[in-house]
């Protein structure tokens, strides 16, 4: 049944990447419908792939790395469709599909591990697990709209413009969409660890010691966008500067997030 | 029925010719009016815009005679020597007449490929003529189906959506920066005619606040007051260059007006916050070394001619797209024309027969007294009704039919076949 619900979200998902870059040259605004659509049906079986998934396992999709990367998948998904529908923007669908294509794909095709039972249950931990994790995917969304600001500028210092510059959105609403989605990324870690200290703090004498370095590192990351968040509204950095710097944190975060998790944390190892 | 246009281009006819053969609205609507009137058309749509004047008519009999008359009409109407206008004059019927309204509509034989401004011209055009009644079942069907594949030209191909004059190209570039302009500040330098091809299209984009700088503050102040503008001083830099996000200047002068430490200090005063200079001014009134500045981008007008130019070639590569819209919408009208020529056809046919039928029963029944005027009512009546019963199959079958070509053979056959000239429709 997992299987067949898999088969149907990468359809859902390369039709709609397919059509969101046909809408991308042609503008016609029924394929970008369509698009959106298909995003919508790849988002719901998406999603009970995660649930059977989490059924079969007796515990949280997001338990292992191919979980955590599937739903990674998932709420980007759902963080573009949001910013979509606020902003009402839809060619940057072409370039954040290829993201949550990838995330599907690597989640799906990684061989499957016998589950190890999650030491941690409840609610708030999955809401803690959720948040971050969403919080993550609106960081990447926020550095694939700075890349794609960076493009479009790029193209129009140098005059090169051909049929796709055309339909990219203003360079203004690029900020605007960006600025959206690490405001969302923001909210969402600081509820997040503030839900993981909660969960720590009902578990401790069972599973966790109260420090982990994982805690540093959201302190870092926290403080490295709420400086973009501020640097960004200034008149040395708005524009290209901002964007750029918005990209050069998603990378540490990437980098770190790895290192982190892979070598020092004991509690996280895949979020 | 016969669609008949004539009419002149920018192709076709020198703009002296153009000129004087074009209709303001009121000479529109009074030719209509008189042609109808002379009988020359039944129904009839003048189309006149800058770089065309075409009459579109319906006429009464199937014969072309109707050109001739329409070339004296004109000739007359204007004033102009029918051997003046003549060679300038092309004549276009049914088939050809309804391609061709449909690429006016779709843009291709426009001057500037693509041009929005013609569907709506077509669109008022023939509102009017619609509303004065001038138009009939088979015009108000043409001009319905041209507004149609003028729209869908638009929307479904590229031909219209990339700017094709350099004031335009300007805004749109603008456009990608800020997105709508209607909480915008512009300043144009100069009130010349680039300034004001310009101005009308920040208005158009309904710009939220339209500054207008010229050495003459008379000039300004009537261009500001021609299109809502404010004006600011000339010359006044560090106050004025502060305000707007789009600067367009276009301006003769020997130096550079605009430089690079004037500007630099415009956006340290506005926070950086992205500015758009046109300089559509020759020799260059900005610095070029202003577009190295963070959040400044700088056009000049070879930039957006040269982006103008890519445009006409992109808007090029679509007219084959736009052509198969065209044909399909003309082999669409044609399918109709035919099934409303076969109802003629038919109901004419009919009208023939009865008439045959009853002058049959006159002669043949004249001398057969013993019938009884019911009797012979009967015989009429149950005549109809084999008439009826011997023309529905066939009737049906040329209905059902689904090969256009077939369908147009099938009526011109039961023309030849069953009806004389004068009956033909």
């Amino acid at each position: 049944m997992n299987h067949t619900f898999v088969i149907l979200t990468v359809l859902a998902y390369l039709l709609s990447m397919g059509l969101y870059v046909q809408f991308l040259y042609t503008g016609k605004e029924l394929t970008g419908r369509l698009a959106t659509l298909l995003m919508f049906l790849g988002l719901g079986t998406h999603y009970l792939a995660l649930l059977m998934s989490a059924r079969a396992s007796h515990t949280v999709p997001y338990h292992d790395l191919q979980g955590a990367m599937s739903l990674f998948g998932w709420l980007l998904a759902v963080t573009y469709l949001c910013v979509e529908i606020y902003h009402r923007q839809r060619t940057v669908g072409a370039f954040v599909m290829p993201v949550i294509l990838i995330f599907f794909f690597i989640a799906n095709l990684m061989p499957t591990r016998p589950h190890a039972t999650a030491p941690v249950h409840g609610v708030v931990f999955a809401l803690h697990v959720t948040l971050s994790i969403l919080a993550y995917a609106a960081f990447a969304l926020s550095c694939v709209l700075s890349l794609i600001y960076l493009g479009e500028e790029r193209l129009l210092r140098i005059r090169r413009l051909g049929d796709v510059v055309w339909r990219l959105p203003p360079l203004e609403l690029l900020e605007r969409m960006s600025h959206t989605s690490v405001m969302v990324g923001l909210v969402t870690i600081l509820v997040g660890t503030s839900l993981g200290f909660i969960a720590v703090d009902r578990n401790i004498a069972e599973h966790y010691s109260y420090f982990d370095p994982k805690y540093i590192f959201t302190l870092f990351v926290l403080l490295l966008y709420i400086v973009y968040f501020r640097l960004a509204r200034t008149a040395a950095w708005r524009g290209a500067r901002a964007s750029k710097l918005c990209v050069f944190n998603f990378v540490l975060v990437v980098v770190n997030f790895w290192v982190v998790n892979l070598f020092f944390s004991q509690h996280h190892r895949y979020f | 029925m016969e669609i008949v246009l004539v009419g002149l281009n920018f192709r076709t006819a020198p703009v002296e010719v153009r000129e004087k053969v074009s209709f303001s609205t009121e000479q529109a609507q009074r030719a209509a009016e008189e042609l109808r009137a002379q009988g020359i058309l039944e129904e009839t749509l003048v189309l006149s815009t800058c770089n065309r004047s075409e009459i579109y008519g319906v006429h009464p009999t199937a014969k072309r005679a109707s050109a001739a008359a329409l070339v004296n009409f004109l000739s007359n109407f204007h004033s102009i020597q029918p051997e003046l206008l003549s060679p300038s004059l092309y004549h276009h019927y049914d088939h050809d007449a309804v391609r061709h309204l449909f690429r006016v509509s779709a843009g291709l034989e426009s001057m500037l490929l693509g041009e929005a401004e013609i569907l709506g011209q077509v669109r008022e055009a023939y509102l009017r003529a619609h509303a004065a009644h001038a138009t009939g079942p088979v015009l108000n069907r043409l001009f319905q189906a041209a507004l149609e594949i003028g729209k869908r030209v638009r929307a479904e191909t590229e031909l219209g959506t990339r700017p094709m004059g350099v004031a335009s190209a300007g805004m749109k570039l603008a456009e990608r920066i800020f997105g709508k302009l209607n909480d915008r500040t512009a300043l144009v330098l100069g009130a010349g005619t680039i300034s004001e091809q310009v101005v009308s299209q920040l208005r158009d984009r309904n710009i939220g606040r339209l500054y207008l700088s010229n050495r003459s503050r008379e000039k300004a102040e009537d261009f500001a007051k021609q299109y809502k503008g404010e004006v600011l001083d000339w010359g006044n830099w560090d106050s004025t260059l502060k305000l707007p996000d789009v600067i367009v200047s276009a301006v003769g002068v020997q130096e550079a007006l605009l430089t690079k430490p004037l500007i630099e200090r415009s956006m340290a005063a506005r926070g950086n916050r992205a500015l758009f200079l046109m300089d559509l001014g020759m020799p260059r009134n900005i610095d070029p070394t202003v577009s190295e500045l963070y959040n400044c981008y700088l056009y000049t007008m070879e930039d957006l001619s040269e982006i103008v130019q890519q445009n006409r070639s992109a808007r090029e590569n679509e007219v084959p797209k736009a052509e198969v819209l065209v044909e399909e919408h003309v082999a669409k009208f044609i399918s109709w024309q035919a099934s409303v020529e076969l109802i003629g056809v038919l109901d004419t046919l009919r009208g023939s027969l009865k008439e045959r039928r009853a002058a049959f029963l006159h002669e043949k029944l004249a001398g057969m007294n013993h019938f009884s005027n019911e009797d012979r009512e009967h015989i009429g009546a149950l005549m109809d009704e084999l008439l009826e019963k011997l023309l529905i199959a066939p009737a049906e079958r040329l209905r059902a039919e689904k090969e256009l070509r077939k369908k147009i053979q099938n009526v011109e056959a039961i023309r030849e076949l069953y009806l004389s000239d004068r009956e033909k429709p």
